[in-house]
């Protein structure tokens, strides 16, 4: 019997809840999908049949723009209805527990729940709970796992980059905090690259981080030195009022990325970051609007890969 | 059925590409059906005309056996690199069978544009259980095959076109 709770008998995705454990092959498999979809968001109607009459709820328990809205896009290109519920604003702050909401919206009949969750683990517990026509995608819970953006970036990398063997890859900044960083680092050894970097200050870095197949560099120079791919983190300004930086401007003089620092990377790296930006702390306006920034791509990529995603579960 | 009792794919092309000759105008422009149809297009495209434009398309996203299969395994990307509203489409397909293809390949194209004209060309028009009113304009050959087999076209390493059987299970 297969144990991953996102696969079904056949070893087919039934839920995304994390990359952790999913075989390179069903990465690649979605890569390929998604470059199917990036000519559907090229068609004049852009728009395929796929997911006529399904309904698929966006439920977000934490506040998102990027994310939400490029689901919400996705789904509709896919044809299906899309509902939209902001949570933190409705039934749980009148007590409701998060699987009578569920249940809730299951009776309205859902097809599939995007959950995005301030705990972790969150998404498992829904993927548990629900009856076995409904699919769950995790877009984001706690520090756990962001499964969607990790292979936008991928996507992204794919696309640039072409091959993942030949590649060193380093990701700059809040790696504790950071759910996506954890999806990325998964996804990058899973797809066979060979040098995955992680670039931070020791409060800013998990213990034991190295056992998840990284390298660990405290500083910019030796850490950027002949990266194929720069990936930037969010600073999430709330860590700066704890123990974590002295201060934004500090962390900038160090680990903002500016294209001085950029030029220790190679000439033909590419730039990354998952949004939002803050410009002037973990990256340089210069070079988020330079000519190695990726940023943009990323974007217009999540909602190829999104739909690719949520047309093989719904097929599955 | 065997496979050596099939026609050549190559003799099939050379056919079609003078049944379509007559007909080509201005505004035609050649869209090979994944995966059979897009070989078989680009071999008939020098035979036609070199300059006229020439694409390709998926229909794995408007196929109608989603609910019961789900995504078809190899989505391949579709490539036209024209404006599909007011063209003559030339649509071509290694087999014509049950029609369904045919039907979710002109859904696809009518979301890139209003053609002005489609017209399908395939290899084999294989008869007996064509379950929608679509039929061929051109057709390099008429079969009937098996009901528990399945015929489509391969390309070998050497990239040789060439029909074959398949024994369903």
């Amino acid at each position: 019997m297969n144990r991953n709770p996102q696969l079904n008998a056949d070893g087919n995705l039934r839920h995304l809840l994390t990359i952790d454990g999913l075989p390179r092959a069903l990465l690649t498999h979605i890569f390929d999908t998604a470059d199917g979809f990036i000519a559907v968001n090229e068609q004049e109607v852009r728009k395929v049949p796929l997911l006529r009459g399904k309904a698929i709820f966006n439920l977000f328990f934490e506040p998102s723009t990027r994310t939400r809205t490029t689901f919400e896009i996705a789904a509709k290109r896919l044809s299906a209805d899309v509902i939209n519920l902001n949570i933190s604003a409705s039934s749980q702050s009148k007590g409701e527990t998060l699987l009578d909401t569920v249940d809730n919206l299951a009776a309205m009949q859902a097809d599939m729940f995007i959950v995005r969750h301030a705990q972790s683990g969150a998404a498992h517990m829904i993927a548990r709970h629900v009856a076995p026509h409904i699919h769950v995608v995790n877009a984001g819970d706690g520090r756990h796992a962001h499964p969607t953006q990790g292979l936008l970036d991928m996507f992204t990398i794919r696309k640039y980059k072409g091959e993942f063997h030949n590649l060193c890859v380093a990701i700059v900044g809040d790696v504790l905090h950071s759910r996506v960083a954890r999806s990325q680092i998964h996804a990058l050894t899973t797809l066979g690259v060979p040098e995955v970097r992680v670039i931070a200050p020791k409060t800013l870095l998990p213990t034991a981080v190295e056992q998840m197949g990284v390298r660990v560099f405290h500083d910019m120079e030796s850490g950027l030195r002949n990266a194929d791919v720069v990936i930037i983190l969010r600073l999430q300004n709330e860590r700066m009022r704890g123990a974590h930086l002295p201060s934004a401007q500090e962390y900038f003089k160090y680990y903002g990325l500016t294209a001085e620092k950029l030029a220790y990377a190679r000439p033909d790296a590419i730039v990354m970051h998952p949004g939002p930006m803050n410009r002037g702390v973990e990256i340089d306006s210069s070079v988020a609007d330079g000519s190695q920034s990726v940023i943009l791509p990323q974007v217009t990529y999540g909602i190829a890969v999104r739909m690719a995603v949520m047309s093989m579960l719904a097929g599955n | 059925m065997l496979d050596e009792s099939l026609p050549g794919a190559d003799d099939l092309i050379a056919q079609l590409a003078a049944l379509i000759t007559p007909s080509l105008t201005a505004k035609t422009v050649l869209v090979g059906m994944h995966t059979g149809g897009v070989w078989a297009a680009d071999r008939l495209h020098p035979l036609l005309d070199p300059a006229m434009p020439h694409g390709s398309l998926d229909i794995s996203f408007y196929r109608d056996d989603f609910e019961q299969i789900g995504l078809h395994a190899q989505v391949k990307p579709t490539h036209l690199p024209f404006e599909v509203e007011g063209r003559d489409i030339l649509l071509v397909d290694d087999v014509l069978y049950t029609g369904r293809s045919v039907r979710a390949a002109m859904n696809a194209l009518f979301d890139y544009g209003r053609p002005a004209k489609i017209r399908l060309a395939v290899l084999i028009d294989r008869v007996g259980d064509r379950q929608l009113p679509i039929q061929a304009d051109y057709v390099g050959a008429v079969l009937a095959v098996p009901a528990h087999q399945h015929i489509h076209l391969i390309q070998d390493d050497a990239a040789m076109l060439s029909l074959k059987l398949v024994n369903l299970t």
